[in-house]
Formats: C-alpha cells, structure tokens, sequence
C-alpha cells in the first residue's frame, strides 16, 4: 500500500513536470486527486488494511495529497505564465508601422499670427472691435486728417467703389468709429484687427492684407506709454533679445509720429537680405493722436491725449515662420497650407 | 531724394563717416533708405580727347581715331556713330578692365591696331538713362572741359557716395541739398555754409518782360529775371557729374543750371526761350477750355480750365509748375533766357499732373509746398551761374509778382504740455533751444511764442512743435513706461467669439484654412449657370480694380475656393479639403453694404488609402459629416438637410439646404458638372458654406448638463426594406415618433441594395436604444414598442421589416 502511495506520488508528480497547458493541468488532477482519482481509491481502499498501519498510512496519503495539491498550484502558475508570454510573443506587432491616418486640419499663418498678437494685447488689456471693410471715405481719410488732395492718399492707392466709398486702406477708420460711438467714455483701450485694402500687386505688395490698430485715449497719455506698449508687445512675440528703436515719421492723424523698427530677427542685427543690410526691420507705424483727429470724434484735444499704432501682419507672420514672398500666403497652396 | 554726400559737405562742414551722418538723419525722420558709392567697379579707363579721325580703310562703318590720353597719343578704332574731332571721350587702355569683369586688350581690326576701345555708358556700368540717345547708341561725349588722362570716375563727378533719403510728404523742406544741410546743422551744430552771391546786372528788365498773375489764388508770386547773351552748350563736367549723382540726365548749360538750383535750393525754376515769347508777356492763367500744349516730352496735352499755364500773350508756353511747353525750350540757338522763379497752389498743381499723368521733379517740390520767401534767391542764383557758365548777362532787376504776401506763423507752445504729451520732464530752457536749432523763433516764457520760418510750412500746430523738440531730442531718449488704464468693456464681442469658433470647429474637423482675396472675377457667375436676375450677378463693383479677375466684392466665398480648388488641381495637388471664414459683401441701397461672416468648405479627391485602412472618397457625404460636426462642436442641434434642386451651380441630385426651423442656414453639394467644366476643374469636388452668424444665433453658448442615465438601456437593431426614393430621414421621424420617450437614441448603421432585396428598393439598418429615467424596462415593454414602431413603418411608409 505505501509503495502504491508513493509510486502515485511519483507519477503525478512527473506527469505535472511535463504538463504544457492548464486543460493537462486539470486533467492530471482528476485523474489523481479527483473523485475517480487513483490517489482517491487508494483511501477508498483503507479499510483493507490492517487498523495498525492505518494511522501511518493514512498520514503518508494525506501528506502526498498534500503535495500534490502544492504542486498542482506550481504546475497552474507555471503553465499560465508560460501560455502568457506565448501570447505575448505571438501578438508581437511591427511598431513601426504608421499609425491610423486620422483628419489633420491646419490653421492658416496669417491667423495663426493675427490671434498671436491679439492674445498679447488682450493680456495688456486691450478690448477687440471691428469695423467694416467696405468704408465711407470720410472714416478712411477725412476723419484722419487726410482731406481730398493731401499728399498722404498717395502712400495709400486705394480701391474705389462710388466716390464717397472705398475699401479701406487700412484700419485706421475704425479708431474714428470707435471713439464717436464711445464719446465721452474714457478710457477708450482697442485694438483692431482686419483686412485692409491697397491698389499694388507685386512681390512686396498684396492687393488685400491684415493689419491690426491700437488705440488708448485717456487723461495724460504720453509717448513713453506708447513706447513701452509697442516694447511689450514686440518683446512678447519676438522674445525679450530683440532690441526697438522709435524714429521719427510722418502720419496725418499722428503728432508726434513714430516708426517703429526691431533688430532683424533673422540675423540678429548683423545685417542679411531680409532687412536689406541693415540690421533693422520696419515692423509698425505709431504716434500720438492729432489734436485734429480728437476733436473731430468729439473728444477735447485738451483734456484727453492718446495714443495709435497700426502694424501688418503678413509682415510678422512671414518673420515668424521665414516665409520669403508675401503671395504665398494668398496662393493657399496645399503643399504650404500644411506645413502650418 | 539723391544727396551726393560731398556736396553736402560744402553746405554744412559736417565731418562723419557716411553712415554714422545717414544714421543721425534717420533718427531723426529723414530715413536714409541706403548710402550709394558712386564710384565705378573698372581700372585704366581715362579721358581721351579725339585728336584726328578718318574713316577706316577697310570697312565701311568703323573710324581710326587718334586719341590723346594724356602723356601720349594712341591709335584707336570705333563704330561708335557719334565719334568726333575734339570730342572728349572715355577710353578703356591696354590692360583695362571694365565692371562686367572683361579685359581691354590690343586687338586689329582688318588689319587696322587699336590699342583700346571707346566706352559707352553701358560698358562702364552707367545707368544709360542719364545719358543722352546719341550716347545710349554710341560713347560717353565727355564735358569738353574733362582733362585728357584723368581717371574717368573722377572726370564724372563719381568719386562720391549718394544719400539716398526716403522723404515724408510733410517734409518738402529737405527736398533740397540745403534743406538737408539745415537738418544736419541742426542735429550736429555744424555751421551751415551758402556760397557768395553776387550778380553784375544791365540794363532794366521791364523793358523786357512784363508779367501779370490773372489767378493769384493759385500762384501767389512769380518771379521772371532775364539773362541775355548766353551760349548754350554742354556744361563743365563738375556739373554734368552732379546732376547724373542726383540721378538727372545733363542737357545743356542753361537747363542743367536750373535744375541745378532746384536741387541745391528746392525751388523749382524755369528757363524760356525769351525770344519765343510773344508780346512779351507773361500771363498766369487757367486754361482756356480746349486749349493744347506741346510739352517738353513732345506729348501734346489737351488742357482743361482748372489747369494753371504760364502763358505769352497768345498761347499758353508752360504747364505752371509741372512741365515747360517744347515751344519756347532752351536750345542750342537761344540767345536770351528768361529765368521764371515761381510758387504755385499746391493742390492746383497736385490735381493738374494727375490729370495729365505728368510728374516731374517740379511737380513734386510744388505739391510739397516751396519756400515763397526764397524765390528771388533762387532766381538770381541760377542768373549768377549763367553768367558765370553760359557768358551771359544779367538784366537788371526782377520782375516779381508777390500778391499772395507770406505771413509768419505764430504758434503758442507750453512747456508743461511737452513733457505731458511726451512723459518728459525737459527743462524750458533745453525746449527753447531744441527748437531754436531748427530756426525757429522762440519768444516770451511760460507759454512760448514760436514764430515759424517760410521753410517749414508744415508745422501748424503746437503738436507739430511737440513733434520737433522730440525729434530733435531724440525719440530713443525718452523713457518707456506702460499705461494703467483697464477697461470693463468685455476684451472680445460675441461675434469675434464665435467668428474664432468657427475657424477652430472647421481645423478640428479636418479642414485647412484659406484666405482668398475678397474681390473675384465678375466672369464666374456664368460659369456658375446663375440665371441673369441672380442677387449675387449685382455684387458690389470695384471702381478702379487692377484687374478684371478682381473687380466685384464677393457675395460668396464659393469663388475664392473654387479659384483654390483649381489652382491646386493644377499644381497637381488634386485631393484638398479647405475652408475659409470671412466676410461677404451684400450691397444695400444708400448705405455701405452688409458684411456677414460666412464659413465655407471644399474638399474634393480622396483621401489615400493605408496600409490599415482603405482609400476614403471626399464625396458629399463626407463633407456632409464635416457640417454636422462643425454644427455638433458649436452645438447647433437640429439643422435639417432639406434636398434641393434651386441652387444651379450645383448637381441637382446631390444637393441640401441646411435648414433650422424657417431659416435657411447655408447649403452643402456636390458642384454641378457642367460648372466644373466651365471651371475646368476635371474632378467632382463637394462644397457647403454657411450663414456663420445665423448658425450662431442657434446655437447654445453652453450645453446644458444632462444626469447620467442611472438604469440600464435595451439595444434593439432594426433592418427595413423600403423603395429607394424614400429619403432615411422620413423613416427616422417615423421611427422616433413611434418610439416617443421611451427611444433615447435612434442610428442607420447600414443602408444595403442587391440580394436578397428587391430591385427598386433598399435595405436600411437602424440600431435603436430604449431607455426610461426612473426605472430598469422590461423586455416586454420594448417589444411591445419595437412592434409599434414596426407597424408603423410598415403602414405610413409601406417598409417590410427584415428579420
């Protein structure tokens, strides 16, 4: 009986060494340990041997049961951890393959830029208008202090659709528009950005392109706030490296006016093509506004001052991205479009 | 305006370096644009005088010239047709070598040595413009007083660099070597420097000339003096070589010496030919209705009678202020010139050269306004150089008509107000003096009393002082500082906030953004089959576009897509998916016309297949997923796509209005395809674009927040066959009203033709979900619904149920 005890023992045990697969697993535990079970008959068969060696035979079955079950549960975690890394290994995938082509919209430079700056003048607290881009020669120069004749409406050839209306040269108007509507708010604190409208096609020149105007009109607005403004700003979208100088200029609805230049921040100043050797990019027109063009919306050239700005944008998206030639960005080639 | 840097020198003893002079101008608002060095890029080209010449003996077209070149004679042969004795030309020696890079070597024609060559101005790099025709065509005719051997750039005036200034409008005072001079003065303290002016004068000039302004309004003084006995003929080459660094061209003596005095001065003068002027007499007038003038040019010119002329007792002999008349030209043959020294109305003279499309350096100084004071001085500057440079003599006195009299301006200036405007605190002394430099006169304290000189007309105002005494300061010197100010005004409007959502919804959804242009081609409304009485064929039209293709503002963004769509197909980019937001324009009688903002689409092509996913085609019901997800992410729930065959560009088949309610939102199809051979775009492309503000209005700014559904649902799918003209949408309605409360979703998943169903008819596939909110269903309950909603379909639509 105890030889029989152990030889099971030892054929169960040989049999799990050698099972591959959970289902062997099982099955070699019916077949010793299970009802029918061989390790179970063999107790079943107690009661024919001596009552003297049931006590030691009992304990030795139990014992063997006892490490079969032991090795049952090696055999189970060792067969599962084998089938998981087969698994495993035969999921294997090719991660080099492309991934799935989902939609990829882009957005385009101009806009990209436009909100950019925006953004920038929001944060110093500048509120967005808009004004119309079909506009009555009277907001587009009149207003300005460019009356019919002025030299000036030669810097800007403009569209025409009757006499009295045109498509705006630039976005200038709307800072008339604004203070008649807010007369006598103040502060007034805008920024407008928009299409603008000018009779040159070239390299250098699009028919239609974006600008964006400024405008703070409040008690003791100086130039020095004008300066450290437009310093913000450029310092913000070009990094704080790039050095600003003001020069003086000449707008009809600015007094004192004011170009505004940045080191090239292509060759960091040192002088390449794009700022024609010299160093220095012309990157916005400012002032102080003139006293003419405050009285005209209303306002008391001696109570209030203010101040104006009016930048392109194509000129600042093509320094941001180094793009070369301004007609790209009205061309909407794919092949451009999506490298934005 | 050309400033030759060393002549400025001899007007303001300024001793910088060339760029540290043009960076101190610009700083100070007259931008240097760029310095240019003027000398030439050649060596061992001289001056020769052509001692003898005669015809070759061989060829018919060449000469053989012996040219003295200084310490020797040399043997040179030409084709040149102006080639003569005693001309003064320039030759390239032996071992020359020219700008283009090509060496002068000794070379034999037929037999003939020439030990060089004669020079055109093209060979040496010149601007061929400044030049005469004969020249162009030929060589360089030196001045005939160029020292035979001197270095050619010397002998052209060229070893110097040019000031090339981008002027303001507003600062017509420095249109002038002296007004520069006067900017520089001001800026550095060097003394300014006028050269002596002396006139030996003859006999009385009212014997000779009598002058009356008829229109004083437009001329407020006129000046003539006469010179009389003059030669005319070249000029010395001190002053062809300045007039061609300021980017004239030399014609003879007497003209060079006005437009000399202009560019010296700025004020433009005109010299007659007195003996061409009959009666002697000269009137200022307009003109005479369909009065003629031969000009300078040679055009003729139909004159109108807002037009100023400067005329003799008959006919006019000059466009006042904007071009001579060739009649009375200064020719070889004149004798006696009459010097007019003038100022015009600035806004006369601007309206008459656009009129005629005439600009001259004349022109130009007059619409910028001339110093009125300075008139005399520049009369008998350039009477002085004709004595001097064409021998002849001056007729005593001027002739001046001055009836518009100059007045000074005085303006008040305070202080304080400066460093208010500014945010300075300058001391009134350094603002007196600052605006001192400029000569300006500076009187009383407290507020200044500033009295402006006849040269700087354009400061008017105390912000036009403000302006200088920055200016003078230095604008780099004031310190920056930012404003305070915030506002309770929200930073952006609605609109603004829903224009920049839906440039985002459509990049989400997969679209690139485009920016066309807002003028298109009036030409695409036939080629959009749009019937003649179509609103958008009365688009707003451009008065003075640049080119038909842009001349009316677009009532639609579909042009400026379908201009893209085409470009790309032609640069064989031929799958695209773009949209572009902007505004349209829609005129209004009597007003400026309406803008509203509009959001297109276009996609056309396919997008290409993966290796884990087959070719995708960009059809209508693609783009038809873009709309409902641009919609879905701006949360306008509910639009319908109503079938339509109304719009005619596109296929009446496979075409949608996009309706809410009453309002048509916008429209979404596949183009016509008669449209796309109109265009020329060889494949189909789909397009929608939306009324972007009218959407809004739908919209929900934000979602309102539903409770999770706290009991579980039952699926159900549902397969009908029904006859292929019924739209999916009447058996959805039909689905959900049947289905009432208790169906919370209802999606086709499949739409199947062919076997087992009948021809003519089509299978559709919806899955449906029950759901209550307070309770779990029972299977009973949705069967009994499934069972309705089956009867249903099959009674109001006659679908037979697939199981």
């Amino acid at each position: 009986m105890e030889a029989r005890i152990l030889a099971i023992k030892e054929e169960a045990l040989q049999c799990l060494e050698s099972a591959r697969t959970l289902e062997e697993v099982e099955n070699i535990r019916v077949r010793f340990l299970g009802k029918k079970g061989e390790l179970t008959q063999v107790l079943r068969a107690m009661g024919q041997i001596p009552p003297e060696e049931r006590p030691r035979i009992g304990q030795l079955a139990n014992q063997v049961k006892e490490v079969l079950e032991k090795a049952l549960q090696q055999a189970r975690e060792r067969v599962e951890g084998q089938e998981l890394a087969f698994r495993l290994e035969r999921e294997k995938i090719d991660v080099t393959l492309p991934g799935y082509p989902l939609p990829l919209g882009h957005r385009h430079p101009i806009y990209q830029t436009l909100e950019e700056i925006r953004d920038i003048f929001v944060g110093l607290g500048f509120d967005v208008v808009e004004g119309p881009e079909v506009e009555k020669d009277y907001y587009n120069f009149e207003a300005l202090n460019i009356p019919k004749d002025h030299p000036a409406r030669d810097m800007q050839d403009s569209f025409y659709i009757t006499e009295e209306i045109l498509l705006r040269t630039h976005t200038s108007p709307v800072q008339i528009r604004v203070m008649e509507e807010r007369y006598p708010e103040i502060p007034i604190k805008i920024i407008a950005p928009g299409k603008v409208y000018r009779r040159d096609d070239d390299a250098t020149h699009s028919p239609m392109f974006f600008q964006v105007e400024g405008l703070l009109v409040d008690r003791k607005v100086t130039f020095g706030e004008l300066k450290g403004t437009l310093m913000t700003f450029l310092k913000q979208m070009f990094g704080e490296g790039i050095r600003v100088r003001f020069r003086p200029s000449y707008f009809p609805f600015t007094e004192p006016s004011a170009e505004v230049d940045m080191s090239c921040v292509i060759c960091n100043g040192e002088g390449c093509r794009v700022c024609k050797q010299t160093g220095w990019l012309e990157i916005l027109g400012s002032g102080m506004v003139h006293p003419q063009v405050l009285k005209m919306a209303g306002y008391d050239p001696q109570e209030v001052s203010g101040f104006a700005f009016g930048l392109g944008v194509d000129r600042i998206a093509m320094l941001r991205y180094g793009i070369d030639d301004l007609r790209l960005f009205y061309e909407n080639d794919h092949r451009f479009l999506q490298q934005f | 305006m050309r400033i030759p840097y060393n002549w400025l020198k001899k007007y303001v003893k300024v001793d910088l370096p060339s760029q540290e002079l043009a960076h101190l101008l610009t700083m100070a608002g007259l931008e240097v644009e760029g310095i240019e060095d003027l000398s030439l890029k050649c060596k061992g080209v001289v001056v020769g005088e052509i001692r003898s010449l005669e015809p070759h003996p061989y060829a018919d077209r060449l000469w053989v010239c012996q040219v003295d070149v200084g310490e020797r004679v040399i043997q040179l042969v030409t084709g040149a047709p102006n080639v003569r004795a005693g001309q003064k030309v320039a030759v390239a020696l032996e071992g020359a070598r020219l700008p283009d890079g090509q060496e002068i070597k000794r070379a034999s024609f037929r037999g003939v040595v020439s030990q060089g060559m004669l020079c055109s101005p093209q060979e040496l790099g010149l601007d061929p413009g400044l030049f005469s025709a004969e020249e162009r065509e030929g060589i360089i005719s030196l001045p005939p007083d160029s020292p035979p051997g001197e270095d050619i750039s010397r002998a052209l005036g060229l070893e110097d660099q040019v000031l090339v200034l981008e002027l303001t409008p507003n600062r017509g005072d420095c249109l002038s070597i002296w007004g520069v001079a006067r900017e520089v003065a001001a800026l550095t303290g060097a003394p300014l420097c006028w050269p002596h002016l002396q006139l030996e004068e003859e006999g009385n000039i009212e014997e000779w000339i009598a002058v009356e302004i008829e229109s004083p309004e437009l001329c407020p003084r006129y000046l003539a003096r006469v010179v009389t006995g003059v030669k005319v003929a070249p000029s010395p080459a001190w002053l062809q070589g300045f007039l061609r660094a300021c980017g004239l061209r030399p014609i003879n003596n007497v003209v060079d010496i006005t437009n000399f005095v202009m560019w010296e001065m700025g004020q433009p003068l005109h010299a007659f030919d007195y003996d061409k002027l009959g009666g002697k007499r000269i009137i200022v007038r307009t003109a005479r209705p369909g009065e003629k003038i031969v000009t300078l040019d040679g055009e003729e010119r139909l004159l109108d009678p807002s037009m100023l002329v400067i005329a003799d007792e008959k006919d006019p002999v000059a466009v006042a202020g904007v071009m001579g008349g060739l009649e009375s030209e200064v020719t070889f043959s004149t004798c006696s010139v009459l010097i007019e020294a003038a100022c015009f109305d600035n806004i006369s003279i601007r309206r008459t050269s656009k009129r005629l499309g005439l600009r001259s350096e004349a022109s130009l100084r007059f619409e910028r306004g001339v110093d009125v004071e300075a008139v005399p001085k520049a009369a008998d500057r350039a009477a002085q150089l004709m004595a001097q440079l064409a021998g002849g003599k001056v007729i005593g006195g001027r002739l001046d008509a001055y009836p518009r009299k100059f007045f000074p301006v005085t303006i008040s200036l305070r202080p304080e107000r400066v460093n208010e405007l500014l945010g300075t605190s300058l001391p009134s002394r350094e603002i007196k003096e600052l605006l001192e430099r400029l000569h300006l006169e500076v009187r009383g304290e407290g507020p200044f009393q500033v009295k402006v000189p006849s040269f700087r007309r354009d400061l008017k105002e105390e912000a036009d002082l403000i302006e200088e005494v920055a200016r003078i300061y230095g604008y780099d010197r004031i310190t920056p500082t930012l404003p305070g100010q915030v506002t309770s005004r929200p930073k952006q409007t609605w609109r603004q906030k829903w224009e920049q959502k839906g440039r985002e919804a459509a990049f989400l959804a997969g679209l690139s953004e485009v920016v066309t242009y807002s003028f298109i081609s009036p030409r695409i409304w036939d080629h959009l089959l749009l019937p003649p009485e179509h609103p958008w064929r009365r688009a707003l039209k451009i008065a003075n576009p640049l080119k038909e293709d842009h001349s009316v503002m677009r009532p639609s963004l579909l042009p400026g897509l379908l201009q893209v769509a085409l470009r790309n197909f032609n640069r064989k980019v031929t799958s695209l998916e773009i949209y572009e937001v902007g505004r349209v324009f829609l005129p209004r009688e009597g007003d400026l016309p309406e803008e509203p903002l509009r959001l297109a689409g276009l996609v056309m092509g396919v997008r290409d297949r993966a290796w884990n996913r087959p070719t995708l085609p960009l059809d209508f019901y693609y783009l038809k997923g873009v709309v409902e997800n641009i919609l879905s992410r701006v949360r306008c729930p509910g639009v319908i796509f109503e079938a339509t065959s109304s719009l005619p560009f596109l296929h009446p088949g496979r075409a949608a209005l996009l309706e809410k309610g009453e309002e048509v939102l916008g429209y979404l199809g596949e183009l016509h395809p008669q449209v796309l051979k109109n265009i020329d775009l060889p494949c189909r492309a789909c397009v929608f674009e939306l009324d972007w503000e009218r959407v809004g209005r739908h919209s929900q700014d934000y979602p309102r927040h539903q409770p999770l559904p706290r009991y579980p649902s039952v699926e159900r799918d549902l397969a009908l066959v029904v006859k292929e003209e019924v739209p999916a949408r009447a058996v959805e309605e039909v689905i959900k009203e049947a289905g009432g409360d208790m169906l919370w979703s209802c999606r086709l998943f499949d739409v199947y033709r062919g076997d087992p169903v009948p021809p003519g008819c089509k299978s559709l596939a919806f899955s449906l979900v029950f759901r209550v909110p307070h309770r779990t269903l029972t299977e009973e309950e949705v069967n009994r619904r499934m069972k309705r909603i089956e009867e249903e379909l099959v009674f109001r639509i006659g679908a037979s149920v697939r199981r």
